[in-house]
């Protein structure tokens, strides 16, 4: 692909904190390479507020190799911006042309409120995997990772949801704020395998019931989640969570 | 794990929607084989009719003591429906908090599997206008309704009231806008259920997502075709 420069106009949301109101400020990003990610053109474009004294744009990032799902930014009306399963750090500024508007915004819901400008706190993910979602085991000897037989598709299957990094964009993109697909991906990736198999009730149970209480909404199944997800994570983790649940409810002793 | 944690739980309470929403879907199947009763006159099939059959068997869900009692459970449905439809549409709208400058639109989610709130009130205002025009003349007010006899009983001829209701425009325009929405939202409500019950397996996603559209279909293009053939007297 050829290599260019491009001048590119940003809107960006900016708030000094979650008790601030918040506003867009837009800024020129001129000589911006197309080889550049997003965030790099973000990098220039901080050097040049701080060279100028002025407060920097903070946002989230850590292995900007798309793996990690800290970043988080809303472009041009998309989580993650235009390309398909891909994560804001692997966003290329060849995605745009010369002369583009683009405006990002940071996650929005109440859920997620904004710590500074596009970065959102997303501790809220944190406390629904505390809740269950993970596998209780004693400490000991490592077992032999073949001693326990697992059929391939649903290994394959539980793989898939596994894929999820917790980046928080089925939120972002959901018009009812719902953590469904991230909290359906961690319950079916532990539910598929043998290992999950005697917490599986307690986890679902107690999942879904933190989720409620940190207040995202409920699941209506628009497919928005599965459209943005990075990692393709299937909506059909959601029925099979919605099965897990009410399963669980109906089969408990109290 | 008690029932009112289950139930005033998000997944729960989708849960209450979709057992209620199949069950609806059900009760049209029933209401709208009962009403194409009255295409029972057309030239192709009986001309003499005259609306007999379909006087006939309205006469029986409403002279029927199990139909009568099943008409509880099919309001307090509905009923269930609508107010936890509003709520939890209340509940997602307010999980948001600012709203984005830019919205994702049409980009990854159909229009009417996000406007299933606005095509429920769409349909709950029809509803209202429906059961004034026919469920409250048949059940208390007798109101334009006269006496037809078949086999020596004596019957409502609600037939006679559909030519009548259907003889104004408007009356049809709304009903078909009724039918439109209804449309819409069984589109996205008929697999949506499918799901909140938990159904994952993509062969049976797939076969009924096929029945589904055929179904929302089938069922809006029936109930439209009723207003619209009394109001061009392809019935009558």
């Amino acid at each position: 692909m050829e290599h260019k420069n491009i001048n590119v106009k940003l809107k960006v949301w900016r708030q000094r904190n979650s008790n601030d109101k918040g506003s867009f400020e837009t800024y020129d990003a001129n000589n911006i390479s197309t080889e550049m990610s997003f965030l790099e053109m973000f990098d220039v474009l901080n050097e040049e507020l701080i060279r100028d004294g002025k407060d920097p744009i903070a946002f989230d990032h850590d292995c900007r190799e798309g793996i990690c799902g800290m970043c988080s930014m809303y472009i041009n009306g998309r989580p993650h911006g235009p390309w398909h399963a891909n994560t804001t750090c692997q966003l290329h500024m060849r995605a745009f042309n010369d002369g583009d508007t683009i405006v990002v915004e940071p996650w929005r819901a109440k859920a997620f409120p904004v710590i500074k400008d596009l970065m959102v706190d997303r501790t809220a993910f944190d406390r629904i995997i505390q809740a269950g979602g993970y596998v209780s085991v004693n400490t000991g000897n490592a077992v032999d990772g073949n001693s326990i037989p697992i059929e391939k598709d649903k290994a394959d299957a539980s793989f898939a949801a596994a894929m999820c990094i917790g980046c928080g964009a089925c939120v972002a993109a959901c018009k009812n704020s719902s953590a469904m697909l991230f909290t359906s991906a961690k319950v079916a990736h532990l539910a598929l395998l043998p290992q999950g198999d005697p917490e599986r009730k307690s986890r679902v149970v107690n999942m879904i019931a933190q989720m409620d209480k940190e207040g995202f909404g409920a699941c209506t199944n628009t497919g928005a989640c599965e459209a943005v997800c990075p990692k393709e994570i299937s909506i059909s983790n959601i029925a099979r969570l919605n099965m897990e649940y009410t399963s669980a409810c109906l089969t408990s002793d109290k | 794990m008690t029932w009112k944690q289950m139930f005033t739980s998000s997944v729960g309470k989708k849960l209450v929607m979709g057992l209620t929403g199949l069950f609806l879907i059900t009760f049209l199947i029933v209401h709208a084989g009962i009403n194409a009763c009255i295409f029972a006159d057309l030239p192709i099939f009986n001309p003499e009719d005259n609306g007999a059959m379909f006087n006939k068997a309205a006469h029986f869900m409403g002279s029927t003591v199990l139909i009568r009692i099943m008409e509880i459970g099919l309001f307090a449905g509905i009923v269930l429906h609508i107010i936890q439809g509003y709520m939890l549409e209340a509940q997602n709208r307010s999980s948001r908090g600012t709203a984005y400058a830019k919205s994702m639109g049409n980009d990854g989610s159909k229009w009417y599997s996000r406007s299933m709130g606005l095509l429920g009130t769409l349909i709950l205002l029809f509803l209202i206008l429906h059961l004034s025009h026919f469920w409250v003349p048949a059940r208390f007010t007798h109101e334009g309704l006269e006496p037809a006899m078949y086999n020596g009983v004596v019957m409502h001829d609600m037939f006679n009231l559909m030519k009548i209701t259907f003889s104004e425009l408007w009356v049809v325009v709304a009903y078909v806008i009724g039918c439109f929405s209804l449309f819409w939202h069984l589109m996205h409500g008929f697999l949506s259920a499918f799901r909140t019950l938990g159904l994952s397996n993509k062969r049976y996603l797939l076969l009924l997502n096929t029945i589904g559209i055929g179904y929302s279909i089938i069922i809006s293009v029936l109930f439209a075709l009723m207003p619209i053939g009394i109001y061009l007297k392809w019935v009558e």
